[in-house]
Formats: structure tokens, sequence, C-alpha cells
């Protein structure tokens, strides 16, 4: 991991973007990282289009403004494509990882030219699969943890099964549901050639 | 040992608030201190602090409740942002007149209007001559830390003031970030016990609190109020210096960043200044002699020594965060450069009004400051706006 990565979240209100970042931030965190967390507040709403951010760093972070050059973009709804300039100023040798089941073909002219990497996961199909329910940030926090390398999947699954016991402690019967949400998008996520 | 956390500047605070134990907290809730009070609550609920919290109807009641508290001799507590701080704005005078030590946790946001829910220091500047010791903090850590150091201040026989403790709303409020959180048995013991000299229920020695002030004696008064704020100086430093023997972090009324062979400085306040920072480093890798002047006491407004502070600068920018509707400087430049004429300071201060409304501050804004700072010599127009979209 380079000393300092930045990650911006697109996402629509009540999908649980704001969340994920949170729990990325968590997850770093423990494995001994700087971190911030922080979601953009606009006029939201459920469906609305909302932007959260991460910086992840072996040093203390002290800037606190919006990310502009992200390293990673993690998009969580794919109709936002069209209509959010999701791309703008992602670092070339970053990537983007989107939540559909588009073709690298159909995402291309959606992308504005980026020249990085994509990668694609199907986070309804796991979510619906793991939880019966679509809830697809978890799908999407495993994505990005895999692309971007932030941490071991070891550490990450570790953790996090810390994290939902906390989190779901009066609703355990979800936690196993979550969990495997978590390790079928490890496997799944893909980069599109 | 500290503990290695990470939480929001609200979760930073409210666990300041469960350390403290404080026997009131009256709130009602206004987004973005909502989480504050929320929360605190939970605590009570799950009776981990003894502290009786009263959901008011209103911030007028919320502070009426604390002055209630206090009078009587408790220790209260509150929290609010924006218009709920306008709203109980004739209690926050009250309460200062009162020499009643009540602790508040401001989150600064925007007034209304139009309608904002975002940060800006609007709210904070509206109360900037009601008597209030006013912190500023850059982080969750300096919004826990000052919170820790509150009642020590407040509380002090030569100071007996309300005080409040300003962060910046979402920026730092609702940012997840790592923190060094001090044990609670530690906390409990630097914070102390509130014993105060005079208060209602003791009814060995009766007092009148509140009472009509009129011709013969209301300058007196105001006079005592001014010099107990001149006393909170020392207070303050010599609570910072017992809390940096606990804790190992430093604190004095403002933070000099790069300022020993400062050229080209810029001051401000609270989450902005972390931002400078980084822009600073750059800067100084290129040769450029940037610094930055970071206010963490803004009252009781330590004009001498910031004056003294910049008296070798060839340039400043003093960074508002309010809009500039006066037609003439915001209230830090106004503060600073009347500091700086008193006290002989003759350096050109250039004022910006700036992240208004939460308009996002960011890297290149802060160096097309010290740009400004480098090349203009222009003196005209010292007011000035930052990130103000082209022809607007």
């Amino acid at each position: 991991m380079k000393d300092l990565i930045e990650i911006r979240w697109h996402g629509r209100g009540g999908q649980g973007a704001k969340t994920a970042s949170l729990l990325l931030a968590d997850a770093a965190f423990n494995t001994g990282k700087f971190i911030q967390g922080f979601p953009e507040y606009g006029p939201e709403r459920m469906g609305a289009p909302i932007t959260a951010y991460n910086r992840i760093s072996v040093n203390p972070i002290r800037i606190h403004s919006n990310i502009y050059e992200p390293d990673f973009v993690v998009v969580v709804d794919d109709t936002l494509l069209s209509s959010v300039d999701v791309t703008a100023g992602l670092k070339k040798e970053g990537a983007i990882v989107i939540n559909t089941t588009k073709t690298i073909d159909e995402l291309k002219p959606l992308l504005k030219g980026y020249e990085g990497r994509v990668f694609a996961i199907d986070a309804r199909a796991v979510s619906e699969e793991a939880l019966g329910k679509y809830f697809p940030n978890t799908p999407m926090l495993a994505s990005i943890v895999k692309v971007s390398e932030v941490m071991s999947e070891e550490d990450f699954i570790k953790d996090m099964e810390g994290s939902f016991k906390h989190k779901f402690a009066k609703k355990p019967e979800v936690i196993e549901g979550n969990m495997k949400a978590l390790t079928l998008a490890l496997e799944q996520v893909k980069q599109l050639q | 040992m500290s503990i290695r956390e990470r939480l929001s500047g609200n979760e930073a605070t409210a666990y300041a608030m469960k350390q403290i134990n404080p026997d009131v907290v009256a709130a009602f809730p206004i987004t973005p201190s909502t989480e504050i009070p929320q929360y605190f609550s939970t605590y009570v609920a799950n009776g981990q602090v003894d502290t009786e919290f009263v959901a008011v109807e209103s911030e007028h009641s919320a502070m009426s409740a604390c002055i209630g508290a206090e009078a009587a001799g408790a220790r209260a507590m509150t929290a609010t942002s924006a218009n709920g701080l306008e709203y109980m704005w004739e209690m926050v005078q009250i309460a200062s007149s009162s020499r009643l030590p009540i602790v508040m946790g401001l989150v600064n946001r925007a007034i209304s209007g139009p309608l904002n829910i975002h940060c800006d220091h609007t709210d904070a500047m509206s109360v900037r001559d009601a008597g209030w010791i006013m912190l500023f903090s850059e982080n969750n850590q300096e919004a826990y830390d000052n919170m820790l150091m509150a009642h020590r201040i407040a509380e002090h026989k030569d100071v007996m003031l309300p005080l409040m403790v300003c962060q910046d709303g979402f920026i730092t409020s609702h940012a997840i970030e790592a923190i060094q959180l001090e044990e609670d048995e530690k906390v409990k013991a630097f914070v102390g016990e509130y014993h105060p000299e005079h208060y209602l229920l003791d009814r060995d020695n009766p007092i009148a609190v509140g009472p009509m002030d009129l011709q013969p004696y209301l300058t007196e008064h105001k006079k005592q109020q001014a010099v107990a704020m001149a006393n909170a100086k020392q207070v303050i430093l010599d609570v910072a210096k017992e809390f940096e023997d606990m804790t190992g972090r430093h604190y004095e009324f403002f933070e000099r960043y790069q300022m020993d062979d400062a050229e080209f400085v810029i001051v401000c306040m609270n989450s902005t200044a972390g931002t400078v920072k980084t822009v600073v480093d750059e800067l100084r890798e290129q040769g450029i002699k940037a610094g930055l002047l970071k206010i963490r006491v803004f009252r009781p407004f330590p004009g001498e020594e910031i004056a003294d502070a910049l008296r070798n600068a060839k340039a400043v920018a003093v960074l508002d965060k309010v809009p500039l509707v006066s037609n003439v400087g915001g209230p830090l430049y106004e503060d600073i450069t009347s500091s700086m004429f008193n006290r002989g300071v003759h350096v050109n201060t250039i004022n910006y009004t700036y992240g208004v409304g939460g308009r996002d501050v960011t890297a290149d804004q802060i160096k097309s400051v010290y740009h400004d700072l480098q090349y203009t010599t222009d003196m005209s127009v010292p007011y000035r706006f930052l990130g103000l979209k082209e022809g607007k």
C-alpha cells in the first residue's frame, strides 16, 4: 500500500455508502493506520446521489477537504454512471469498482475515457444470495478492500466479524449472511478487460 | 497510557461529557450537533453517568435549564448549533452576566437564511461579545481535549464564566478520525469536583441571582466581567500546562506552525488549519517561507500575543469563515488588525471570507492565498472572497 490512499464512494441515499466508508475506516484503523471516513451531506434523501470519502494513511492526516484526485472510486449504483462524473480526477494508476452486470463495452462510454483498471461485481446477486435482500454496501466494501489492497483479506475478514458482532449484537441472525456477502464478493469481484 | 480510538468529533465530545459526568445536561437537537445529546442520552439510559438529562422543548429552555442548574450549584452542560444558538441567544447573555460557568459544545454551522445546514462560523461570531470563553478545535482530538480542560478554566474562582468549545459542523463533527483518549479515572481527577463559592441552595448564605441592576452598579459589574475574562488568559495557560503533563499534548492561545521565520502567514481557526498545514509543508519544500497561526482561544482574545507573533511577517491573510456583509472586515480580521495597530505592528494584512455554508475549502484555494501574499502589494482591496465562482 502507498503511504496515503484516497477513496471516493458514489451511491444513492439509503444504499449504505456512508456506512460502508465508515466500516472501511474502522477496519483500516484496526490494522494500525490513520484514517478518515466522512460523508458529503447535501440535500440528502432516499435515492438522491451521495458521496462519501476515505483517507487511509501511515501518517497522521491533517487535511480536511473533499477528495478531488482519488486513487480509487467505488460506484454502489450503476445508474449513477450516466448522471454523475464518477471518474472525475480518478488517477489512472488506480481503479474504479462498480456494482454492475454491464460488460466493459457497455461501461466504456459511461466512464469518459478513463484509462485505469475497471472492476465489476454484481452486488445485487451477492447480497440476495447471502442475505436474501438487496444491501449493496457490504459486497462493495469487500470489493474495494480487495482491489485497493489496503489490508489483507484475512485481516479484513477477521476484523469485520468482530465489527458485525458488535454492530448486530441485538440481531445476531444477520451476522452470518453479512459475512457470507463479504466472502462471496472477495471471490467474485473481477477486473473487466 | 492514552487509549487509541477512532471517533467522530461529535462522538469525541459526547465521550468527554461522559467522562466529565456533569450534574445536568439540558439540550434540544439541531443539526449538526444532534448526535452529542443523542449519544449522551444513551450514556444516561445505560446508567454510565449520574447526570440528570433534561430533554427540553427548545434551545431557549436548554440554556435556561443550565442557568437554573448552575445557579443552584450544579455543573451543567449543553450542545447546539446555528439557529439553536440564536434561539438561546437571550439566555446566553444571562449565563455570562450571572457568572455561571456552563460549558457548551458548539458545532459550527451557517445561520439561516437562506436555509443551510453546513459549516461556517456565523453562529459563533454572533456571540463573540456575549461574555463566553470561546475555544476552537482543529479536529476531533482538540474538540475532546478542549472539553476536558473546559471546566477547569470556566469554574476557576478568578474566572467564573461560561465556556464554549467550537468545532466545524460535518467537517469534523461527522468525520471518523483517529484520536487519543484518556482513562476515565485520570479525567475524573483532572476535571475535579465543582464546589461553587456562592449558590442558591446554600441556605446559610442566601444570594440573589439575576436581580435588576441599574445606573448605580451595572458599569462596575460589567467591568468585573471584563476583568474575569482577562483573568481567564493565565488560567487557560495554567490548565494547558497541567493537561500537557497528563497527556503530552501541548496547547497555548494559538498554535504556531512553521512561524519562526515565516514571511507569508495565514491566520485561521478550526478544521481549515489542517489543510493549511499540508500546504505549508508543500510550499516549504519549494523554499517559500509560509507559516500558519491557528487561533485556539478566540475569547479572551490574545491580541497582544497575536500581534507580536505576526510582527516579522511580510504579509498576512486572515481567513474568516463568515459572510462579509458589513463593508468592513470579518470579526477575526478586525480583532487582529486592531490589535496590530495598538501594538505598533505594521504588516500588510488582507481578509478573505471563505468556506461559507459548507463550501469545501481545498488545498488549491489555500495555495492561491499564499500566492496572493507573495505577489500582491495592492492593499486597496483588503476584503476578498476565496473560492468564489467566476462572474458571481
